[in-house]
């Protein structure tokens, strides 16, 4: 994070900003957190997508300034993920070669007796990007999948099927970590 | 309908994305589908799992401090009276408050006053900078008979630790910090997703009594205990932080110097 970081002068505008985006930090937060997995970075994420926020802001007009925000938020991890090149960086995701669902459903993995919180913060994390940011954006943030759309610029069928195979893989892998877990206890 | 096509559809009808003629046939298959039935109830599980307060990351103190602006009038004012306090400026101060004590308790009430509104400042900027990422502590413990030690050889006391995770405040570690002109040592608790920062040194007042300010977002607490200046400060709801500091002080009451 820039430490010499300086909120922009007072102005009317800055005033405007304030109403129209502040309120949505928190949303803007916990999608960086959830695609970083990092305090740290998500704070550098957040600071650089707000800049960009304060920078574009004459351009927004009017709308849903949290879907603006969120959509700056994406673009801003992409972005700087780009940069930094990490080895994780070219992740590929393809909505097709996936098929519409999962097929991979054993009969054990059916019933969800219990969903245990730390494995599901855990299944979350190892979720490709463009499923955990989908699932986030609706689950979390509530989004609708227009406003899920518009954020991660991808069609409605695409971020239905998204949800769907987002599901089922949180859904295995809680079912398969609960079973681990009866084990155990034996 | 299908299964092939619930599957999907599943989604959109938990989603409440459906249309209505596509919700009706939904609802259908789901009452005479038992598999699809046992699907849509874990997935409502899972849903319900996602409602978990701690999966939902809050933006930290500092960085909706950096970008909540101050009004307009009160950043003209603080702005000087932030270049004016300097910590030499700030010690010397508090030397000659103790020196009017003796002789002006007047002068010393309204004194205390503008010091106690500094303490204020200070405990906030303290506390935000303590929440920047590695800036919170010098030591991780949620055990007492670590945290207290750790503090041996780097203070001139011994600072009062007392861990309250049996009431829901669980002690996580502590630093040092400076305050007011002091070194003090700095326990760290945490309030479900909050953090509370209680700052603690030496004084030569045996006791005073409790007083609660709100600044910013944040409460701050500030109590005398037999000769330990106490400053409680977080962002919890007041009610919470002043129960922390209850459960504090009922305790230094009870056999304390541990
Ligand atoms: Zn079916």
């Amino acid at each position: 994070m820039p430490s010499d970081f300086r909120p922009p002068a007072s102005t009317p505008r800055r005033t405007h900003f304030e109403v129209c985006v502040l309120p949505y930090l928190d949303a803007a937060y916990n999608l960086a957190r959830w695609l970083t997995r990092d305090d740290a970075d998500a704070q550098d994420v957040v600071q650089e997508a707000m800049l960009r926020a304060f920078r574009y802001f004459d351009s927004f007009r009017g709308g849903d300034a949290r879907v603006w925000l969120l959509a700056i938020v994406r673009n801003t991890f992409y972005s700087l993920r780009a940069k930094g090149a990490s080895d994780d960086a070219h992740e590929s995701f393809d909505d097709d070669t996936h098929g519409l669902i999962d097929e991979q459903l054993s009969p054990e993995a059916r019933v969800l007796l219990a969903v245990d919180v730390r494995a599901l913060h855990a299944a979350l994390g190892q979720l490709p990007h463009p499923l955990r940011e989908a699932i986030v954006l609706r689950e979390l943030e509530e989004c609708s999948y227009k406003e899920i759309a518009s954020i991660t610029g991808q069609k409605i069928g695409t971020v239905m099927s998204r949800l769907a195979r987002a599901r089922e893989r949180l859904k295995t892998e809680l079912s398969r970590s609960s079973t681990e877990a009866c084990r155990h206890d034996v | 309908m299908m299964c092939d096509d619930a599957r999907l559809l599943l989604h959109a009808y938990l989603d409440n994305e459906l249309d209505a003629s596509q919700s009706v046939a939904m609802e259908h298959h789901l009452r005479h589908c038992s598999a699809c039935a046992a699907q849509h109830a874990d997935f409502l599980q899972l849903r319900a799992a996602f409602t978990q307060a701690s999966l939902y990351r809050r933006a930290p103190d500092a960085l909706r401090v950096q970008w909540s602006f101050p009004e307009p009038t009160s950043a003209a004012n603080a702005a000087p009276a932030r270049t004016r306090r300097a910590p030499i400026a700030l010690s010397m101060a508090a030397g000659f408050a103790a020196a009017l004590l003796i002789t002006l308790p007047a002068f010393y009430a309204l004194h205390r006053h503008d010091n106690a509104n500094l303490t204020v400042e200070e405990a906030i900027s303290g506390h935000i900078r303590s929440m920047q990422p590695q800036h919170l502590m010098d030591v991780i413990s949620t055990d007492q008979h670590t945290v207290k030690p750790w503090f041996a050889g780097k203070l001139d006391f011994s600072p009062r630790v007392k861990d309250l995770a049996n009431a829901g405040f669980p002690l996580v570690g502590g630093r040092l910090d400076a305050l007011d002109g002091h070194d003090v040592a700095a326990l760290i608790y945490r309030r479900r997703l909050h953090v509370i920062n209680l700052y603690q040194w030496p004084v030569s007042s045996e006791t005073a009594a409790v007083s609660v300010s709100q600044q910013r977002g944040y409460t701050v607490i500030q109590w005398t205990d037999e000769h330990m200046r106490f400053v409680a400060i977080s962002d919890v709801e007041e009610s919470q932080l002043q129960q922390f500091v209850q459960l504090f002080r009922n305790d230094a009451v009870s056999p304390l110097m541990r």
